[in-house]
């Protein structure tokens, strides 16, 4: 590797990968995918739904597998998961004393648990890491097709509702008396997040898609106080995580998963030392 | 009520509620509530924690059903109104997340989201309602601020523009005057004055006897159940608060309540 960079211009680093077909599908996918999950990570953080995105996304889980073993695209399954833990998790928070957190963190992990036993049980060519830790260098084309097809749709509802959807974030009451329907918005949010979960699980795996769906919307929110510019600067972060991120995956033969959400992290710590206004250096020099 | 003001027929009511019960998970919130607010009067809503204020507040916003009875605003069913946008309501000041990215200006459009298209794009006289509306209460210098940067009684304006600029013939208030400074209330005060003079009604829900006595020139007592309303003067007498507040001796209710915990 070292000889590899001593002996390239950074026009090569750049082209280099992607001469290969595998890696170009790859940073696509990635960049896309990145794009998509930075959209929804602004109503995520702002929603305060960070531990719903960490349990929608493992929840999904055991809907993949059925999803697999029925011959059914896995955004099927995933989707019916996904929805089913929240409309669960609603259930016993409502019928019992049990504070959410904890039903929250009960219910993801038994969804998680009962995908696990059925991947074991269901014989099929699934394999575990490629679930728990993504596996973009080797998608197939189908996977690839149902991506598009996931982003499609997530991104056509974050934008026609997005101003629905931020006054549902902001005033939910006010949303109401209006006559907006926040339970139906309530429900497409869930049903958005259950789908972008299985997109991110296609290239960073469940494990981590959780980061996709919360650091580009948290590391844009420390840069502006405007909502059009915390969208427009958490889907460039997060395009650009995803991209540089298959980049030094491929330069340092390490996780493409691990990487994509490092240089996420990488840019929320630049944010959280520099932003303008947000970073805590600029709180001390005022 | 007093006799100088005009007979009240169905068409000048902005509420009319009739024994309206409310289930609220198996309890009754609220039974047997029946009150008539004519277009045009500024009324407080006064009760203890828990006595059914928020619970009413939902009922006239459409989010709890009557069990019984029924609830007409402008003689239309809530749901009409709520189409119309007739009704606004005006959260108290920590209801809402103040570090939301969004300015003031943001914030008085969303008064407008209710009349546009699915898009929610603004169009010029939108444009215009917003500039009218923060025109009226003070804060246009302010329009670019993050709604974070205000300061409390800046914040409770501009919750009131956007109640001007939904255009909204009736305003639902959450403890207006909890953490507002003098100049503040007094604009607050000028600007409900205007309101009535526009036929608009104000419902104020408060634990502030005082501000109740200054500013409105009706006032509901409830208690589970509408106990009194009617015209200040005749309602709000040691007797009927000391029904409102539980047996209470009224003498400690003529001041202003130290409490000021909110209603769940």
């Amino acid at each position: 590797m070292t000889l590899l960079l001593a002996a390239s211009t950074p026009l090569t680093w750049l082209l280099e990968p992607i001469s290969h077909g595998f890696m170009l599908r790859a940073l696509l996918v990635s960049a896309l995918v990145g794009g998509v999950c930075g959209l929804l990570s602004c109503y995520m953080t702002l929603k305060g739904w960070a531990l719903m995105g960490d349990a929608v996304s493992h929840a999904v889980m055991p809907g993949v597998v059925v999803a697999y073993a029925l011959g059914l695209p896995f955004a099927v399954g995933a989707f019916v998961f996904g929805v089913g833990s929240v409309a669960v998790i609603g259930f016993v928070k409502q019928k019992s004393r049990v504070k959410e957190d904890t039903v929250i963190g009960l219910v993801f992990t038994g969804f998680f648990a009962l995908g696990l036993v059925l991947i074991s049980k269901i014989r099929s060519n699934i394999d575990l890491t490629h679930i728990l830790f993504g596996n973009v260098l080797g998608i197939s084309d189908s996977d690839i097709t149902d991506t598009l097809v996931i982003c499609a749709i997530v991104l056509a509802v974050l934008l026609v509702l997005r101003r629905d959807l931020m006054l549902f974030c902001f005033d939910p009451t006010h949303a109401r008396s209006i006559g907006i329907n926040t339970g139906l918005l309530h429900y497409l949010l869930l049903s958005v997040l259950s789908l972008a979960a299985v997109a991110g699980l296609q290239t960073v795996g469940i494990i981590l898609v959780v980061a996709m769906l919360i650091t580009p919307g948290a590391t844009a929110y420390l840069l502006t106080d405007r909502f059009d510019r915390m969208t427009l600067l958490a889907v460039a972060s997060s395009v650009f995580s995803s991209a540089g991120g298959v980049y030094v995956s491929y330069w340092t033969d390490s996780s493409t998963a691990g990487c994509i959400v490092l240089v996420q992290t990488f840019l929320f710590l630049l944010a959280f030392f520099f932003a303008p206004r947000h970073g805590i250096f600029r709180q001390h020099q005022s | 009520m007093s006799a100088a003001r005009p007979p009240l027929g169905p068409d000048r009511l902005r509420i009319e509620a009739d024994q309206v019960c409310v289930d609220y998970n198996g309890t009754m919130a609220l039974h047997d509530a029946s009150l008539r607010l004519e277009a045009g009067c500024i009324c407080g809503l006064v009760g203890m924690n828990g006595a059914g204020k928020t619970t009413l507040f939902k009922a006239l916003m459409g989010f709890l059903r009557p069990s019984k009875g029924y609830i007409r605003i402008n003689g239309l069913s809530v749901r009409q109104a709520q189409r119309q946008q007739a009704v606004a309501y005006v959260p108290q000041s920590d209801g809402v997340d103040c570090a939301f990215p969004v300015s003031v200006w943001d914030v008085v459009m969303m008064g407008r989201y209710g009349s546009m298209n699915l898009l929610r794009v603004a169009g010029a006289s939108d444009r215009a309602a917003v500039h009218h509306a923060l025109e009226r209460v003070e804060l246009l210098e302010l329009r670019d601020r993050p709604i974070g940067a205000l300061s409390g009684g800046q914040r409770k304006r501009a919750f009131l523009a956007r109640a001007i600029a939904q255009d909204a013939s009736v305003l639902l208030l959450d403890e207006p005057f909890n953490g507002v400074d003098v100049r503040t209330e007094k604009l607050m005060a000028d600007l409900f004055m205007q309101f009535r003079k526009e036929q608009r009604s104000i419902l104020i829900s408060t634990h502030d006897l005082s501000h109740v006595r200054n500013f409105c020139d009706r006032v509901v007592l409830i208690n589970k159940t509408v106990l009194a309303y009617g015209e200040t003067s005749e309602v709000f007498t040691p007797e009927n608060l000391s029904l409102t507040f539980g047996g209470l001796p009224p003498n400690l209710l003529m001041g202003p309540t130290p409490s000021r915990e909110n209603e769940r």
